[in-house]
This record gives C-alpha cells, sequence and structure tokens, in this order.
C-alpha cells in the first residue's frame, strides 16, 4: 500500500472529507440564498423603473396624443442603457422603439414577463428582457422593457465568487485533513510497530504516549496496562515452570533409581515387591506435587473465579479443624477452636477449605513437639474464625519454634523449606498454596509471632468480594 | 462381591487394556469401547451395573455420551475419568449426568472401590433403611443411636457420620478419599493422614471391647466393615 493510498483509507482523513462535503454544501446553499436574494432585489428595482417610465409616457401620450408618443420613444430609444420601448398600431405595425416587434408570447399578458425580444441591433438580436405591455385607445400597444444583460452579469459575478470561496474553502479543509490525519496516523504506526515488538517477543516495550492525554494516549494507557498484566502473568508461568522443572525432577529423580536399584539387585521376589511399592508411593507423592503446582498457577492466574460461590468460611474452618482435631491429639497437641459462624464469603469452599487444612497441618506438622509450651502442658494450637469490620480473619497459632523475623517472607514462597524443616515430609508447598488461594479471594496471609511459636493469619474481605451473589448479601 | 457387569469407555489403549484386565482379575466381566459412539451403543442396550467413561473421547465427548444416556432414560451408574481434576470440572462431570468423578491418574484400588459401591445404587439395589444392623452392630440413622451387642455407644456426629457410610457399604472396601468426600465433603488432598486418626478412634470405640472386630484396614486401598463371625 502507498503512503498516499493509506493516508486516503485512514478514518479521520475521510471523516475530514465528509464533514468538508457537508459545509462546501452548506456554503454553497447560503451563497446561492444571496444570490436570489441580490437577483430578486434587481428585479424589484426594474420593475419600478419599467413602472415609473411608462406612467412618464403615458404622461406624454396624455398630452400629445399617438404623436407625441412616438417621438419621445424615439428620442429615448437612441439613448444608451438598457430600457426597451415599442409602440405598435392596431395592426401590430411598429411605430417606433428600439426592439424589433412584439414578443408574442407577451400579447396577452397583463403584467410583467420575462421574455425574449428581437433588437433593432443586429449584432445580437434575440435577446432577454423583462417587459409590460399596455393597450393604448385605438389598438395602439406599448411595450415598456427591461434588457436582463445587467442581471445576468450581477449573477455571473456572484457564480465566480461562489466558485472562487468553495475553491478556497476545499483547499484549506483538504490541507487540514491532510495535517490531522498524518499526525494521527504517525502515532498510530508508532503504536503499530511496538505492537508488532511487542508480539515478536519483546514484552517489556510499551506503546508510546504522547503525554496530551487525548483519546490516543488513553487507549495507549489501557493497552500498556494490559500488557503489565500479561507480562505478570506470563512471569508468573515461566517461574511455576522453572519450579516444576527444578522440584520434579528430583524426585523423578529417586523414582528412577528406585527401579533401577530392584533391576540391578538380586532376583528376589520380596526386594522387587518393595522397590515397586517404593516406586508407587513416590509417585503418589510426586502426583501430590504436581497438583498442587497446578492449583497454586490456577489459583495465581485467577482462573478457578468462575467456581465461586457464598459459603460460610467460619463452618469450613470449624469442620476442617474438626478434621484434624484427631491427628493434633495423637501428636500430642490440643487443637482449640473457636470459630464464629455466618461469616460469609465468596470464594471457592474446597480452596479454601485446603488451605486452612494446609495452615492446621503445618501447625501439627511443627507446632505439636513445641519447645515454649511447659512439658508438662499439652502444647495449644489455637484456630479462630472471625470478623473485623469489613475483613474475616482466619489465625492458626502454634507453639512450636517459629520462624525467625527474617525468613518470614521467603516462607511462603514456593517450595521453600526452611532449615528446620529439612528434616520432615511434605512437598514445601502447604504454606505457599495456601498464600495463593487467600490472594485469589482477594485476601492476604501475614506470618507474626506467636510469643512463643508461629502465627499465620489470613485476612478475607467479607461478603461478595469477586462476585456479587444475592446469597451471599442475604446471609450478610 | 458378586460379579458386575462393567462397561469401560476409554481411547486410550494402554489405559484400556490395564482396566479391562485389572477388573476381569478382581472378578467381573468387562466391555471395552473405544470412542463415544461406539461406547453410548453398548451403555444403550447393554445392561451394565456400571459404565466408566473417560472424559474426553472421539466421536463423542464423555460428558455428552453420559447426557445423552441420561436423556434416553439409561440410568446405569457412571463414574468420570479425567485428566482435569480441578473441582469445577468436578462439579461439571457430576452436573452432566455423571454419579463420580476420579482424576487421572488414579490408584486401581480407588477406582475399583468407587465401581464397587457405585453398583450398588443401580435399580435392583435395596431402598434406604433407617436402621443399619451388622451382626450385633446396630446403627439407628433417626435417633442417632449405635449399639453393639445392646451396648450403647456413644459416638461424636462426625464419627456417626462416618460409621454410618462404612455400614452403607458394608463389605465393601471404603478408601480414604471416599471417607472425605462422603463425611466431611471435601475433595481436596489433606497432607497427611488425618482420616486414619478419626478410624483408629472410630474403632476404638465399636470394636475394643469385643472379641470380633468389625472395622478392617485393607492394606493398599482403605477400610471395610463386615461382620466377623460370618
Amino acid at each position: 500500500m502507498t503512503a498516499f493510498a493509506k493516508l486516503f483509507r485512514a478514518t479521520a482523513f475521510r471523516l475530514t472529507f465528509a464533514i468538508l462535503g457537508l459545509s462546501a454544501v452548506g456554503a454553497g446553499l447560503v451563497l446561492a440564498g444571496v444570490a436570489w436574494q441580490v437577483i430578486k432585489l434587481v428585479d424589484d428595482e426594474m420593475r419600478q423603473t419599467i413602472d415609473a417610465e411608462a406612467s412618464g409616457l403615458s404622461e406624454q401620450y396624455d398630452i400629445g396624443g399617438i404623436r407625441r408618443l412616438g417621438a419621445v420613444i424615439e428620442a429615448r430609444s437612441r439613448r444608451p442603457g438598457s430600457s426597451l420601448y415599442l409602440l405598435t398600431d392596431s395592426a401590430g405595425e411598429p411605430l417606433a422603439g428600439n426592439v424589433a416587434q412584439m414578443p408574442p408570447d407577451a400579447l396577452d399578458h397583463a403584467g410583467f414577463i420575462n421574455t425574449i425580444y428581437e433588437s433593432a441591433d443586429e449584432s445580437a438580436p434575440r435577446r432577454r428582457a423583462l417587459a409590460r405591455i399596455f393597450e393604448l385607445p385605438g389598438g395602439f400597444r406599448l411595450l415598456v422593457g427591461h434588457d436582463l444583460a445587467d442581471r445576468g452579469r450581477i449573477g455571473a459575478v456572484m457564480i465566480r465568487a461562489m466558485a472562487l470561496s468553495l475553491i478556497v474553502f476545499v483547499a484549506l479543509a483538504a490541507l487540514g485533513a491532510l495535517f490531522v490525519a498524518r499526525r494521527v496516523l504517525r502515532r498510530i504506526d508508532a503504536m503499530n510497530q511496538s505492537a508488532h515488538a511487542i508480539m515478536a517477543g519483546d514484552l517489556t516495550r510499551r506503546l508510546p504516549v504522547s503525554g496530551s492525554d487525548d483519546e490516543l494516549d488513553r487507549l495507549a494507557g489501557g493497552l500498556n496496562e494490559m500488557l503489565a498484566r500479561i507480562s505478570n502473568l506470563m512471569a508468573g508461568m515461566r517461574e511455576v515452570s522453572d519450579n516444576i522443572a527444578h522440584d520434579l525432577r528430583t524426585p523423578l529423580t529417586r523414582l528412577r533409581n528406585h527401579a533401577e536399584d530392584a533391576l540391578r539387585g538380586a532376583a528376589d521376589p520380596v526386594a522387587y515387591r518393595a522397590a515397586l511399592e517404593r516406586t508407587i508411593e513416590e509417585s503418589d507423592g510426586l502426583i501430590k506435587v504436581f497438583n498442587a503446582l497446578l492449583l497454586i498457577a490456577r489459583a495465581e492466574a485467577g482462573a478457578d473465579r468462575a467456581g465461586m460461590s457464598a459459603f460460610d468460611v467460619g463452618e469450613t474452618v470449624a469442620s476442617v479443624a474438626e478434621l484434624y482435631e484427631p491427628l493434633a491429639d495423637q501428636q500430642g497437641a490440643a487443637l482449640k477452636v473457636e470459630a464464629a459462624r455466618g461469616l460469609f464469603i465468596t470464594g471457592n469452599r474446597e480452596l479454601i477449605g485446603q488451605a486452612v487444612a494446609n495452615l492446621i497441618d503445618n501447625a501439627v506438622k511443627y507446632g505439636a513437639g513445641g519447645v515454649g509450651a511447659a512439658a508438662s502442658t499439652r502444647p495449644e494450637i489455637g484456630v479462630t474464625a472471625q470478623r473485623e469490620g469489613d475483613m474475616i480473619t482466619i489465625e492458626v497459632g502454634d507453639r512450636g519454634p517459629g520462624i525467625p523475623d527474617a525468613e518470614r517472607g521467603r516462607a511462603v514462597q514456593r517450595f521453600v523449606r526452611l532449615e528446620s524443616a529439612r528434616s520432615r515430609p511434605g512437598s514445601g508447598l502447604g504454606l505457599s498454596l495456601a498464600a495463593a488461594v487467600v490472594r485469589l479471594h482477594g485476601g492476604s496471609v501475614r506470618l507474626e509471632d506467636n510469643a512463643p511459636g508461629l502465627k499465620v493469619s489470613v485476612s478475607l474481605p467479607a461478603g461478595a468480594p469477586a462476585l456479587p451473589s444475592p446469597a451471599a448479601k442475604a446471609a450478610a | 462381591m458378586s460379579s458386575m457387569r462393567i462397561l469401560i469407555i476409554e481411547d486410550d489403549r494402554d489405559a484400556a487394556a490395564y482396566l479391562v484386565k485389572a477388573f476381569r482379575e478382581a472378578g467381573h466381566s468387562v466391555d471395552h469401547a473405544a470412542d463415544g459412539v461406539l461406547g453410548y451403543d453398548l451403555a444403550h442396550e447393554g445392561h451394565y451395573d456400571v459404565a466408566i467413561v473417560d472424559r474426553m473421547l472421539p466421536k463423542m465427548d464423555g460428558l455428552a455420551l453420559i447426557g445423552a444416556l441420561r436423556a434416553q432414560g439409561v440410568e446405569t451408574p457412571a463414574l468420570i475419568l479425567s485428566a482435569l481434576g480441578q473441582v469445577d470440572d468436578r462439579v461439571k462431570g457430576l452436573r452432566a449426568g455423571g454419579d463420580d468423578y476420579l482424576a487421572k491418574p488414579y490408584a486401581f484400588s480407588e477406582l475399583l472401590a468407587r465401581v464397587e459401591i457405585l453398583a450398588r445404587r443401580s435399580p435392583k439395589g435395596s431402598p434406604e433403611e433407617t436402621v443399619y444392623r451388622l451382626g450385633d452392630l446396630v446403627l439407628d440413622r433417626l435417633s442417632h443411636k449405635v449399639t453393639r451387642a445392646g451396648e450403647e455407644i456413644l459416638l461424636q456426629p462426625r464419627e456417626f457420620r462416618l460409621l454410618e457410610y462404612l455400614m452403607q457399604n458394608a463389605g465393601k472396601v471404603v478408601t480414604r478419599t471416599m471417607l472425605l468426600e462422603h463425611v466431611w465433603d471435601y475433595h481436596f488432598d489433606p497432607q497427611t493422614n488425618v482420616i486414619d486418626v478419626h478410624v483408629s478412634r472410630l474403632r476404638a470405640k465399636i470394636d475394643r471391647d469385643f472379641d470380633a472386630p468389625m472395622l478392617h484396614t485393607v492394606r493398599g486401598a482403605g477400610y471395610m466393615i463386615r461382620d466377623g463371625v460370618r
């Protein structure tokens, strides 16, 4: 596409031409109106002149009869100007005047008539005129008229003026359109180039913003925000795949080693069986890690938003705590639950349940064999759920070793297992899964000192954070 | 467990061959369809106790297949096997008319246990009873009272529901995830085997003071409650 063709196809350019066309028609109409008024004015004046002359001639007739009238007409006819006279007798023969003969169409006409007359002047015999015919006694007829060449000249001047102003008008508008279209096109081309560069893989590029805060700037700004979100998501995806690559390799290697080891060893059915069992165990572990990773990725991508409905978090916390109570008891800890009811949020009950389960699971795993608790009393794991203003707070506190201040930020990251936890079972995904789920619901997770121990505090927006649900409103 | 007629609709040749072999070894008769249309025809004509339907099938999608069967009045219990294991996928599957949903990869023991319990829901199954009896163990679903050999056993509400579910499926293996689903209504995977502790508490209450244990652990699969005498 040539530059000109492109310019012509530009919306701004075409729009300008449409406006230009409309205003040209408008200007033409105005000018035509003015011309019509001017011609009408000229016409009126002519009629008045004709009437005045006729009454003058009629006075001459009254004074000296037809003879005097003929003489006066002869005299006036010789004067230069555009006045027309013709006096005919009853037979229609011309007696005096500068018109060759009565125009036939004017004979039966009483008032003014726009007609064509035969001029006495040989050079231009047929000319247009405005005329009036008066009947005189004795069958005489008197024509008084005015040549229309003057009026024609005025009309021609007007048309010339109109044409000239239209040409200037169109030229100016075309220049304006060209200017506007080129300006807009240049910016859109720049945006387009950036878009292509981004498509080619350079996700750090952004669309140019001129700073004038016009529509194009706002469009570019909106698209840039979208790009920022996309590149965040991409970074998240990359991180997930890096983690998958890194952290699934280790158990996969172990899995392979078990199988290889069994093949290399003695052909003993018992050993084979044990190796197979270990292999299945290892692969089950892998599946768990994989599922957790997938869940985190989906939660972080906001993909599960569709499956949300209103439910009572208090009930969820209580039921999950109840699920873990015997386990805590078995581990020598007392699980103390204080969960209010009617804590409605809009969310995914399964995911929140899983998150709470992970928190309690961690508390039981790391907090039960407490160092802070006196040896005689059982360490207590406190689980609470309550409303605090617009937020619903879930807290899980243990009496374990806690997490040092400096490491708390790292603890919620994927796969981070702090030194002290290395020797215990687990994928290291529990806390980060809980954090991802909470973020999906628009909430936040804080790790605090439970003095002694660790307290995980989850804040979730009450009511309907993402999708308004009538059930949630009715319940709240 | 009596023999069942099982229809497996699965396009993956290896997976299907494995399932056919494993179910036959478990004493069931098995038919296999490799695509949705063939599967629909078989399910429509044959009287199967259970259909195992892969979610993604050539020619006709698994969910569409179940929907079409239900529309035709075929009420054969259907278990959906799917590589999509997210919560909303499960909901979609059950909404389409599936009776149970199992995400791949699964343990065969889990699948077998679920299929055997699904088959109970066939029309020939007995209506819901209000009192479950198993040997000298009696559970009254209305008064929430449990007795063994006439002695009342006090159970927590959740322990009662655990026992209720086990007795509902007496003589069949019930897996840990099935217990979590039916007793707690959660489908996630608890990181620790919390269910085991609940079961051992229940076992302590119903079995400890009696000679014949009823609540058995089935290694590698789950739990089963049965009358130890017979």
